[in-house]
């Protein structure tokens, strides 16, 4: 029993942070039908600087998640102003495939200028504490990143839904015409959309390295759970991604520990299959 | 500018405006006035161009020539969002609700470029002692309610902006007789209140009935225009939209 409840937290710790990184593409495919193919190099590039910020300038990653958050904000904002805004209102293949070449020329601009290393940060301040209650373990760099991404996913949602700038990105994305006849200026709502989504993972990034090894090919794994978790929660629903990640945290948390930790992610694409045969258009979708 | 017949101050002039769609050409030069408290109608059967010229007015599209001033300035190249600020609102053909949010959150959206707490809720008490029917519908999303009920959902959205001009593109699409009836009530309402109201129809007669003034476009021109009376009265409005 203890052994059960220990796998489970372990999954819902995973879970949450899946969310986050799920939630930011989220918001890019739910609200302007961008598939953002460089999330998870975004991710990968928050993770390098608070890597850098640590080894370099001696600064904890609980610091330096600020940092990271922001860069990922600016970096949005200049892929969207710089990329995406040239790919809007033509075919959805256009964003697709300029994303793609934006996450190989990340991803190759790491491995050039920092190698194929794994980095492991050490001396952190959380580094190697633990909450040991009984028999269950709970290592804290793990349990403070869930808590950050927990925050900031409901802060997301809280802003989506009861805000006035919620309302107008939510009113972007049903119908753009309708919103500029509202005196929304849509571009600058799309805009912040995408420096929005790029915070998420800045954040999710900047806290990461405190018990995750930073190399170019970080973000794959990252990103393409983030895809199946915005298809299985629903498009566009922030729901839907939360708990479509739950979901995912604990079947690769369970799979890895009762079958086998190589059948983790056969587990997780299964699940994904079946729900969509079951939910074509997911588990919250319109 | 004052208009010559009504005395009153011109706040919308459209001078020969060409627009259209992918090479397909669609207003071939129309020119309209619009007087300070006027209620104009614009008629004419479908395709004619109607809704092309709102959205030329409205700046959701750019005309390929001519020019629309709104209260002595040249605003032809302006886009919509910043049009609303100015004093503009349109309410488009298919009301275009935000199907997912509640009356009430489409209504806020209405005055969006208002940041006053209190002149919101003080607009929101007015649009909802025009149409009370909205305030009991306030916290359900916008795609469950009737067609009729969604029509003054959009015309009291176009109202939360407190516009000088208030532009709304065919009313009566799908609403039952009776509903078309006490939309077009509100309208007139709304216009004594002092706001500027252009409606777009395809029903000519009872549009012509409520209006100040008509125009009545025709494959992309204005072909006839004047006082409503003398339009109703025309042997070629009866003809050709009355069936008579």
């Amino acid at each position: 029993m203890n052994t059960f409840l220990q796998v489970t937290i372990d999954g819902i710790l995973n879970g949450m942070i899946y969310a986050l990184v799920a939630s930011g593409l989220s918001l890019t495919w739910g609200v302007m039908d961008v598939i953002n193919f460089a999330h998870g190099e975004f991710l990968m590039a928050a993770m390098y600087l608070t890597y850098w910020l640590a080894f370099y300038g001696g600064v904890d990653p609980l610091v330096a998640w600020v940092a990271a958050g922001l860069f990922g904000f600016m970096l949005g904002w200049l892929v969207f102003r710089l990329v995406v805004v040239h790919c809007l209102d033509k075919t959805p293949m256009a964003a697709l495939l300029a994303t793609f070449g934006l996450s190989m020329m990340l991803k190759n601009g790491c491995l050039y200028l920092f190698s194929p290393n794994y980095r492991v940060l050490s001396g952190t301040w959380l580094e190697g504490k633990k909450i040991i209650a009984g028999s269950l373990v709970i290592p804290l760099p793990q349990l403070v990143t869930s808590i950050f991404a927990l925050l900031m996913v409901s802060a997301l949602y809280l802003l989506l839904r009861k805000t006035r700038l919620g309302w107008a990105i939510q009113a972007t994305s049903m119908d753009r015409e309708a919103a500029e006849l509202m005196g929304i200026d849509t571009r600058w709502i799309l805009t912040l959309v995408f420096a929005l989504s790029g915070a998420c993972v800045g954040v999710a990034g900047g806290l990461m390295p405190m018990y995750l090894a930073v190399h170019p090919e970080v973000g794959s794994l990252f990103s393409l759970i983030a895809f199946l978790i915005v298809a299985m929660g629903g498009f566009g629903s922030m729901i839907g991604a939360f708990f479509a990640a739950l979901l995912i945290g604990l079947v690769e948390s369970y799979a890895g520990f009762y079958a086998a930790p190589v059948l983790k992610y056969v587990a997780v694409f299964s699940l994904y299959l079946v729900v969509v045969q079951w939910r074509p258009k997911g588990l919250f979708g319109w | 500018m004052t208009n010559n017949e009504t005395g009153r101050k011109i706040i919308l002039s459209v001078k020969d405006v060409l627009a259209g769609y992918d090479q397909v050409p669609v207003l071939f030069g129309v020119s309209i006035d619009v007087s300070q408290g006027e209620l104009i109608a614009i008629v004419g059967s479908n395709g004619a161009g109607k809704s092309t010229l709102m959205r030329v007015i409205a700046g959701l599209m750019k005309p390929s020539g001519g020019v629309v001033e709104f209260l002595d300035r040249d605003v032809t190249n302006i886009p919509a969002h910043k049009k609303v600020p100015l004093g503009i609102s349109y309410v488009p053909e298919g009301r275009r609700l935000f199907p997912k949010l509640t009356v009430c959150e489409n209504l806020e959206l209405g005055a969006y470029v208002e940041n006053e707490r209190s002149e919101i809720s003080r607009r929101l008490e007015e649009v909802f002692s025009l149409f009370p029917i909205l305030k009991d519908r306030a916290g359900q999303t916008a795609e469950t309610m009737s067609g009729g009920e969604q029509q003054m959902c959009a015309i009291a959205r176009g109202m939360m902006s407190k516009p000088k001009l208030l532009m709304i593109d065919e009313v009566s699409l799908g609403l039952m007789p009776s509903m078309v009836e006490k939309v077009l009530d509100a309208l007139v309402q709304i216009n004594r209140g002092g706001t500027t109201i252009i409606i777009v129809e395809q029903m000519v007669q009872e549009a012509l009935e409520i209006a100040h003034r008509g125009y009545v476009v025709q494959t992309g021109k204005i072909v006839l225009s004047g006082k409503s009376q003398v339009l109703l009265d025309s042997e070629e409005v009866r003809r050709a939209y009355m069936g008579m």
